[in-house]
């Protein structure tokens, strides 16, 4: 939960200079915005890592964000925060490019006959099929390619929610917002993202715990 | 003794359960839920190993760069945008420069043919090289006011930067207008110095009028970081120097000096 990075400056302060720059861009000020841009790409960046997976695709939605948050700069609430309300930006442009990528990946795979058993369409299923051997789990670059994987077989839904909550520390109705969803589902929705993450990591990371044990880890 | 579900046990780790104290109070009595509760915590602790790439202290800087010429234009009214303050200083500045050299221009006719290009490239040059002197001047003053100002009386909580604050706003105008410039020159290296004295004005321009001791040490603080107090000190040294370089003759150079103040 480390969603502001250490600033010289308190929350209050921020909130007020961001207010006071978004008068300033709305009064015709464009550079204003610039201190925005500034202030929080580097939290935006961190969002649309983790939920993008790459850097590429990260910067792109950074870009992106940034640029709506200009144009619909007239419907920010003066009361609400601008860190917040870009994130959620971020978010749900992260989520379109998350599914353009996902169609994108589908035209360009070939149907395979293990492709019409439905099994490919179990992420778990596809991350056991993956799993690799003793040797290779003592590797953290394994563990880390696993840990990726299973992000990836999340749905968009449980990727945003966990993302969101569990290393931005974003709050539930600010989830259920980017969601479209009310509260209650968004909670369902980190712990069903927890629960996967669990299943699909929990026996690698038992097997390691194993051969650590045994001594055959470096 | 019932157990906690692995839902509740998430729903905790995650911080999004109203159950808070009835579950940590049972984690701390059930071995069995505490074992299954570190399992789940395991699987989370190795997920924040995960790495995110560090963009780079000047990222912000790097997305405003490439989304700047992607943002739309303000939407005034015609009229609106012909009595903002600030952009009719601006197009006082353009006024100046565009008279200067015209009148620069003039005079350059005088002297030999074959040197007339050079000579008009040489009074443009040295028009923007004391325009943006005295600019410099102009800013360079403005921080070390800044950075030197205190309350009037002991007693007072906060200090009234209102002046420097409307003497920023101005400078931000003429300092978008000679970075331009530069860029256009391709005088890259006076370009970023003037980029970065621009986002110390923009900050300086957009501090409250009064500001507590901690808020305006929070500026001083910036100011220092990026160093920019130093950097306009060098460019201006520079600039005079390029000025001797380029001036030819005492009268000609007295009379763009005045003309070139915008």
């Amino acid at each position: 939960m480390n969603r502001m990075q250490p600033s010289v400056e308190s929350p209050q302060a921020i909130a007020d200079s961001d207010a006071l720059a978004v008068e300033r861009t709305l009064a015709g000020e464009r550079d204003a915005f610039r201190v925005l841009v500034e202030r929080h790409s580097q939290n935006v960046f961190r969002l649309a890592y983790r939920m993008t997976g790459n850097q590429h695709d990260a910067e792109e939605v950074v870009q992106e964000a940034f640029l709506r948050a200009y144009q619909k700069l007239g419907q920010f609430a003066a009361r609400a925060n601008f860190g917040t309300w870009v994130y959620r930006i971020a978010a749900n442009y992260a989520i379109d490019r998350l599914r353009q990528r996902q169609k994108e990946e589908a035209r360009r795979e070939m149907p395979s006959a293990e492709n019409r058993d439905g099994m490919e369409n179990d992420p778990l299923a596809r991350v056991a099929d993956e799993a690799p051997t003793p040797e290779r789990l003592t590797q953290s670059v394994e563990l880390r390619k696993q840990m990726e994987q299973a992000l990836a077989a999340l749905s968009h839904a449980e990727r945003t929610a966990f993302v969101m909550r569990h290393w931005e520390g974003c709050g539930i109705d600010e989830i259920a917002a980017v969601l479209e969803s009310n509260s209650s589902a968004a909670k369902n929705t980190v712990f069903r993202a927890v629960q996967k993450l669990r299943q699909a990591l929990q026996p690698l990371m038992e097997t390691r715990a194993q051969a650590r044990a045994m001594g055959t880890e470096p | 003794m019932n157990h906690m579900t692995e839902e509740e046990l998430i729903a905790y780790r995650e911080g999004v359960t109203e159950e808070r104290a009835a579950i940590s109070e049972h984690l701390a009595t059930c071995e069995q839920c505490r074992a299954e509760f570190d399992r789940i915590e395991a699987v989370l602790a190795a997920l924040d190993t995960l790495p995110v790439p560090d963009p780079g202290a000047d990222y912000g800087r790097r997305v405003w760069q490439q989304i700047a010429p992607r943002l739309p234009e303000k939407r005034l009214r015609w009229w609106q945008a012909w009595i903002e303050p600030r952009r009719l200083a601006a197009l006082g500045a353009v006024a100046a420069l565009i008279v200067v050299a015209f009148l620069a221009g003039r005079w350059t006719r005088h002297g030999r043919e074959g040197d007339n290009v050079a000579s008009r490239e040489q009074v443009r040059e040295r028009i923007l090289i004391v325009a943006v002197g005295e600019h410099l001047g102009h800013s360079e003053r403005m921080l070390v006011e800044l950075s030197n100002a205190e309350p009037n009386n002991p007693a007072q909580k906060e200090i009234n930067i209102s002046a420097e604050q409307r003497r920023a706003e101005d400078l931000l105008e003429e300092n978008r207008l000679y970075r331009q410039t530069a860029l256009q020159e391709g005088d890259t290296g006076l370009a970023s110095v003037l980029d970065d004295l621009e986002r110390v004005l923009l900050d300086v321009a957009h501090s409250p009028d009064e500001v507590t001791p901690k808020q305006l040490e929070a500026i001083r603080q910036k100011i220092e970081a990026r160093g920019i107090l130093f950097k306009v000190r060098v460019v201006g040294k520079e600039l005079q120097q390029r000025q001797e370089a380029t001036q030819p003759a005492p009268e000609q150079a007295n009379s763009t000096k005045k003309e070139g103040k915008v």
